[in-house]
């Protein structure tokens, strides 16, 4: 397999106070393959996310690195021309479906408003395709639900429409930040199984933010791990799963609370492991500073 | 402690209103019968819209039940006013989801413990004030301290602290860990543990997560479009689920295993 | 995050700084006018109509700014016309803002019948065209500063009234309203101690502006000759006679035009300044 996504040491930092956000992160996801990026608030789980899609806040500047789609470096172009890199080759699935769909507009126009305004489809191509996809989706009323407004939806049908509207254009990446936290764990089940379903079908390659290590044991082939936007450990899920080599994330997956085990108890991350990561990455962060 | 009877709410529907006239109400809780004895930990659990905030927080009596009674150690408080709950109120507490919402975020973490203790007229407010942060394990510096300079799990704290601060016979949980990160919801849910066993307290834990409440409940109802359709000790819940919805909640559950099953 | 919150540093902004100094500067000139002016504001001198400012050719340097067509002392009269134009400002400002403030505060936190009636005579109120409204109110009440006051007043109070039931309705769906009640506060001390000072911040900041807002009206009264008696210091008085004589004597217009904007801009970045420096809230 080889890699339709690498990112290779992207470093970035908050433009005016100098602190960093992300430290050197390399990771790499094949075409079929989901990769899940894990970690506490602040970790810089979404940035990652947000930088490949070329979309991070104006506060936050790349100090360097590489971000490679399709083997073209996307930090090297130009912005118009990343716009449509990106645009042609990636989507995002957002975390809150009811955020991410604009109130005024039935659901089917924006479906198919980015392959029609963008991507230069025929109008009647696009309809189509919309219908498909929200069958796809297991919407057994696709017409009704393109004619409806986003809220007269549930949330779980949001989501749904959601992952419809990111597989409309054949995207080869798909980055999910959260796709599911938003949800009730019945229709989070639902949901997983459905984005499974779709990027295995399409073998598109997906990378997957979320702080649930069970989600993550589901969803995705390989993870990394991040604390205060370093990766700690990258590793497949059975070797994860079966032998965490971090510290931190075996602190992590004690701190998980397991219904089925009675007997465990929840243990909170131990202070000393994190102060350990935060004194080798202030290390690093003071040669940093000397540098600039 | 709490006695429940064919507790019926009705909420109006402003959603759905017409442009005359009264909002059509929704009947969100139907019929719930059940008690909370003293010292009892109680976990309710649902999915969203299955009612059990609701619940919560009309056995605090913020909403007025439309039909049924609520009892609170044998003083029926279904129609009670305001002003007739009012000395009620320091023995039921409450602690919120979002501790960003619920903590004043121009008041310093001091006042915030403080203010109910002085309007119930209590004395030693300050050293009431340092106990109760002592308790929740937070330095007593944080006094000053003003909400957004706290970090998520220290404002959930706080507003444990302010709970706890006014001696309370009966506190309401709803969903205290829900917006946490794994690591300060260990913290919490053991900080709250200890506290139950050295308080001697009644809680009430709403939770849309089955998994957070194995280990603190002795007794669990699972709520569905607002009627009981399970209330069982904790071990049976867990180990011989009798209701279908109770099966699939704990089937829906992401255990951080790969090779779980049905999944 | 590792270093996260001890980041929050509190700025001093040099906008608070240059508008707190301009607004001092003028209050102090205001207070003591009578022993800093160099001239009788009402003094008439035909023999020194029209000087040019100090440093201009055929100028007197008594008279530092110039003197206007029946040769009074521009700067003497800048300085008395910041009395009246203050004493607008804060009294006008001020009983707008404790007016609109609590009803606006009172629709938004009790809902219900009090904000159906007090929404009701803000819509009314808000379909009638302020300026004219004002120019009723003074042939009403007749000329004089109190008159232009209560005019301020009577028209202005809904803006505070709107703006602040809308925020007070965003706060009163906090879970920290919640809480007060589970604590046993009653409903009008939750307004005050909890809503409170989570409006006032929105409160300063409109406070500021309206006061800015009171210097232009008065000014535009004076302009159209309905606020005092005509020989009286006032900076529109001033800008509309200087009007008249545009091409033969600019400063006579120039002068009292720039105090009136650095004035009324000041009082506007003063609120923002404000709010940056000691709402502990930062956004």
């Amino acid at each position: 397999m080889t890699a339709f996504l690498e990112i290779e040491n992207l470093s970035a930092s908050l433009k005016r106070q100098r602190v960093r956000m992300l430290r050197s992160v390399s990771l790499s996801v094949a075409a079929g393959e989901v990769h899940g990026l894990v970690g506490e608030s602040g970790a810089g789980k979404s940035m990652i996310g947000k930088a490949v899609l070329g979309i991070l806040p104006a506060a936050l500047a790349i100090d360097e690195g590489e971000i490679r789609l399709d083997g073209e470096d996307l930090l090297a172009m130009r912005p118009a021309d990343r716009r449509r890199a990106i645009g042609a080759k990636a989507a995002l699935i957002p975390q809150d479906p009811l955020t991410a769909l604009n109130p005024s507009h039935c659901i089917g126009p924006q479906i198919t408003g980015r392959l029609v305004d963008i991507l230069g489809w025929d109008k009647r191509k696009a309809d189509m395709r919309a219908r498909e996809l929200l069958a796809e989706v297991n919407i057994d009323d696709p017409d009704r639900v393109m004619a409806s407004y986003p809220f007269e939806l549930s949330g779980g049908m949001r989501q749904r429409v959601l992952i419809a509207s990111a597989f409309a254009a054949n995207p080869k990446l798909i980055v999910a930040d959260e796709p599911t936290t938003a949800l009730d764990v019945t229709v989070q089940k639902q949901i997983l199984k459905l984005i499974r379903e779709m990027q295995a079908r399409h073998g598109t390659a997906m990378l997957f933010v979320t702080h649930d290590l069970g989600v993550v044991s589901k969803i995705c082939q390989r993870l990394s791990v991040l604390y205060a936007g370093k990766v700690l450990e990258q590793a497949t899920i059975a070797e994860f799963f079966a032998d965490p080599k971090h510290a931190y994330s075996r602190a992590l997956l004690a701190a998980t609370p397991k219904y089925t085990d009675p007997g465990s108890s929840l243990v909170p991350v131990d202070s000393s492991v994190t102060d350990l990561v935060a004194a080798e990455i202030e290390a690093v962060d003071e040669g940093w500073r000397l540098a600039r | 402690m709490f006695k429940v009877s064919g507790l019926d709410l009705a909420l109006p529907d402003r959603v759905n209103r017409p442009l005359i006239g009264k909002a059509p109400e929704i009947q969100i809780l139907k019929g719930l019968t059940f008690d909370i004895s003293s010292g009892e930990v109680i976990g309710i659990v649902g999915g969203s819209g299955s009612g059990k905030s609701t619940l919560g927080r009309t056995l605090l009596r913020l909403y007025e039940p439309t039909a049924g009674t609520v009892s609170f150690e044998g003083r029926d408080i279904t129609h009670l006013s305001e002003a007739e709950l009012r000395p009620l109120r320091r023995r039921m507490q409450m602690v919120f989801q979002d501790p960003m919402s619920s903590l004043n975020p121009r008041r310093p973490i001091g006042a915030i413990i403080a203010d109910p203790l002085a309007l119930h007229g209590l004395d030693g407010i300050s050293a009431r004030v340092d106990r109760a942060l002592d308790h929740v394990g937070l330095p007593n510096a944080l006094r000053h301290r003003y909400p957004h300079e706290l970090s998520g799990g220290q404002r959930q704290r706080v507003g444990i602290a302010r709970a706890i601060a006014m001696e309370p016979d009966f506190i309401l949980a709803d969903e205290i860990v829900s917006g946490l990160d794994v690591s300060s919801q260990a913290q919490v849910l053991n900080l709250l543990e200890n506290l139950v066993d050295e308080l001697g307290l009644t809680l009430a834990f709403i939770s849309h997560d089955l998994s957070v409440i194995r280990r603190l409940c002795s007794r669990v109802m699972v709520l569905y479009r607002g009627e009981i359709v399970e209330l069982a000790p904790v071990e049976q819940i867990f180990d011989a689920p009798k209701a279908a919805y109770t099966r699939e909640l704990l089937d829906a559950i992401p255990l951080p295993d790969p090779n779980q099953k049905n999944w | 995050m590792l270093e996260g919150r001890a980041l929050t540093v509190r700025r001093s902004t040099p906008r608070l700084w240059l508008s707190a100094s301009w607004l001092a500067l003028i209050s102090l000139a205001a207070i003591f006018a009578p022993l800093v002016a160099p001239h009788d504001p009402l003094a008439q001198d035909l023999f020194a109509a029209r000087l040019p400012p100090a440093w201009a050719e055929g100028a007197d340097p008594a008279y530092l700014l110039g003197t206007d067509s029946l040769g009074r002392d521009v700067l003497t009269r800048i300085i008395f016309g910041a009395r009246i134009a203050l004493t607008v400002a804060l009294v006008a400002g001020l009983a707008t803002a404790i007016i609109g403030s609590t009803l606006g505060l009172l629709a938004g936190y009790l809902r219900g019948w009090v904000d159906l009636v007090i929404s009701r005579i803000v819509d009314i109120w808000l379909a009638f065209p302020p300026v004219l409204f004002a120019i009723l109110l003074i042939a009403v009440l007749g000329t004089g500063l109190s008159s232009i006051i209560i005019a301020i007043i009577v028209i202005d109070w809904t803006r505070f009234c709107r703006v602040v039931r809308a925020e007070a309705l965003n706060q009163s769906a906090m879970d920290y309203v919640t809480s007060a009640k589970v604590a046993g506060r009653t409903r009008l001390s939750t307004m005050w101690r909890e809503i409170g000072p989570n409006v006032l911040p929105t409160i300063c900041v409109l406070l500021t502006i309206e006061m800015g807002i009171a210097v232009i009206v008065e000014a535009i009264l004076s302009f159209v000759n309905l606020s005092i008696s005509t020989d009286a210091p006032t900076w529109g008085g001033m800008i509309a006679e200087g009007r008249t004589s545009i091409h033969q004597a600019w400063w006579v217009l120039v002068f009292p035009l720039i105090v009136l904007f650095l004035t009324v801009l000041s009082f506007s970045q003063l609120g923002e300044g404000l709010k940056d420096r000691f709402d502990p809230v930062l956004r």
